[in-house]
């Protein structure tokens, strides 16, 4: 049986690790090199890294910092951010990430996960999505783009069944109203979307404390759980996250 | 010094950054010199099998001899799906055949996907010098969605379970093979390849029959 994973998120942006609130007010968090290498020897599952500078265009100076990461970095490594063409996945990917994520780029030209996974095959190939909670519609959420800055018409859920169908490995599920409150996962929206596809969902967005990733994980059913804040900033460590699912009878890789 | 062969295939890199992590020397190679210099070789590998093999080309048949005459040899993932007589992805093609079995598609079962992605358990044989120090079971990385059907009687296998024991690692003589991935597998994973590098720097031991 496959174990719940635990995944640390760097979002980067001018080459540091920052984080905010909503996808607002970052905060300097750390060196990515330094704090990728800690994640991958205290025992975390993968490793997320996602250019927050890049959103609309993919920047070749990150490929340095990428290759800097993945020295050091003994778990799955996904790299994304402004990521538009298979190409560019290919030099992701020899850079040294297992996995390319891509969001905006699959929006506006769905073939992009299609061609990606023909090439590289799906366990590569992950569909980041940020949601937004509809102000109009219960339980309906809206997908958004570049960074979460602009909203489209487009059904969350729809969006994910479809992107499975294209080729899409796994999906990344950032609930934008959580992201960085610590109030917990949206387990509505991860619930709607992992009932809806047969592929790994990772639940991002709001975890603050321990009971929070058990709820993401049963109540959301999610089959891993991503997290910034409160790795980033000492609340938690990898281990005391895996000893307390595991406590609770969640298979975790300790 | 250890040799990681260098035949475009994705997960190279990666297995240069492990190695030399560790404080192994390792040279990123496809040149006969090198190989044959080398303590060892490891054979890694992200890809479908047939385009593994015909981008091996003509190395398979160098790797194929050095074992036989007592090289150690590591495969990982499709590297190690080479070990083996044949494979039936998108076709059918052979393998360097220094271990009998044929690599065959994982059962589909609605409760578990395909590709096999992500950490399980692998229940660790105590003969199997390549898990020495790591105890009855441990975590590994693992991505694929062929496994290798092992019917050598002389093959020591390690087994995890994916709604039947899969077999996920492979020893015979000094022939060694991980479906899962060591470089990706954190501190346990390092600690495979540590052994294996242990095990290149001991006097050679000969594959034969």
């Amino acid at each position: 049986m496959l174990t719940k994973r635990i995944i640390p998120c760097l979002d980067v942006k001018d080459n540091r690790v920052v984080k905010g609130i909503k996808f607002l007010n970052l905060r300097d968090a750390g060196d990515p090199v330094e704090l990728g290498a800690r994640y991958s020897d205290e025992g975390a599952d993968e490793l997320v890294f996602l250019d927050i500078t890049a959103t609309i265009r993919f920047r070749k100076t990150i490929i340095e910092l990428v290759e800097k990461v993945a020295e050091n970095v003994f778990i799955p490594f996904t790299v994304g951010g402004g990521i538009q063409t298979v190409e560019q996945m290919d030099v992701i990917l020899r850079s040294g990430a297992d996995k390319v994520s891509v969001n905006t780029a699959a929006v506006s030209n769905p073939n992009l996960l299609t061609e990606a996974a023909q090439r590289f095959g799906n366990q590569c190939v992950v569909l980041a999505i940020d949601a937004r909670r509809s102000k109009e519609k219960l339980n309906k959420w809206q997908v958004c783009v570049k960074a979460g800055s602009e909203p489209t018409d487009i059904d969350v859920v729809e969006w994910a069944v479809r992107g499975e169908k294209l080729g899409a490995g796994e999906i990344l599920l950032t609930s934008m109203d959580a992201d960085g409150t610590k109030v917990g996962y949206d387990n509505k929206l991860n619930k709607a979307v992992s009932d809806a596809v047969n592929i790994p969902v990772i639940a991002s967005g709001g975890a603050g404390k321990l009971e929070h990733l058990y709820d993401a994980i049963i109540d959301g059913g999610a089959d891993a759980v991503l997290m910034a804040s409160i790795t980033h900033f000492g609340n938690y460590t990898i281990k005391q996250m895996k000893e307390y699912l595991a406590g609770r009878a969640i298979p975790v890789n300790l | 010094m250890i040799v990681v062969i260098d035949y475009n295939v994705g997960n190279v890199r990666s297995v240069c950054n492990a190695l030399r992590h560790i404080g192994c020397k390792a040279a990123l190679s496809r040149k006969t010199e090198t190989i044959e210099a080398s303590a060892g070789i490891v054979l890694p590998g992200v890809a479908a099998f047939g385009y593994a093999i015909s981008q091996l080309g003509g190395l398979s048949k160098l790797i194929k001899k050095l074992a036989i005459d007592g090289k150690p040899l590591l495969g990982i993932c499709v590297g190690y799906q080479m070990l083996f007589e044949h494979s039936s992805e998108y076709g059918r093609h052979n393998g360097l055949g220094l271990v009998s079995g044929s690599v065959v598609p994982i059962p589909t079962n609605p409760q578990l996907c395909v590709p096999h992605m992500g950490w399980n358990q692998v229940k660790l044989p105590d003969d199997m010098d390549l898990f020495a120090g790591l105890g009855k079971e441990k975590n590994f990385y693992f991505a694929h969605s062929f496994y290798a059907d092992v019917t050598n009687p002389q093959a020591k296998v390690a087994y995890t379970d994916y709604g039947f024991a899969m077999p996920a690692a492979v020893q015979k003589a000094n022939v060694y093979g991980v479906q899962f991935h060591p470089e990706k597998s954190g501190k346990t994973g390092l600690k495979v390849l540590k052994n294996f590098v242990e095990i290149c720097e001991k006097p050679p031991s000969k594959l034969g029959g």
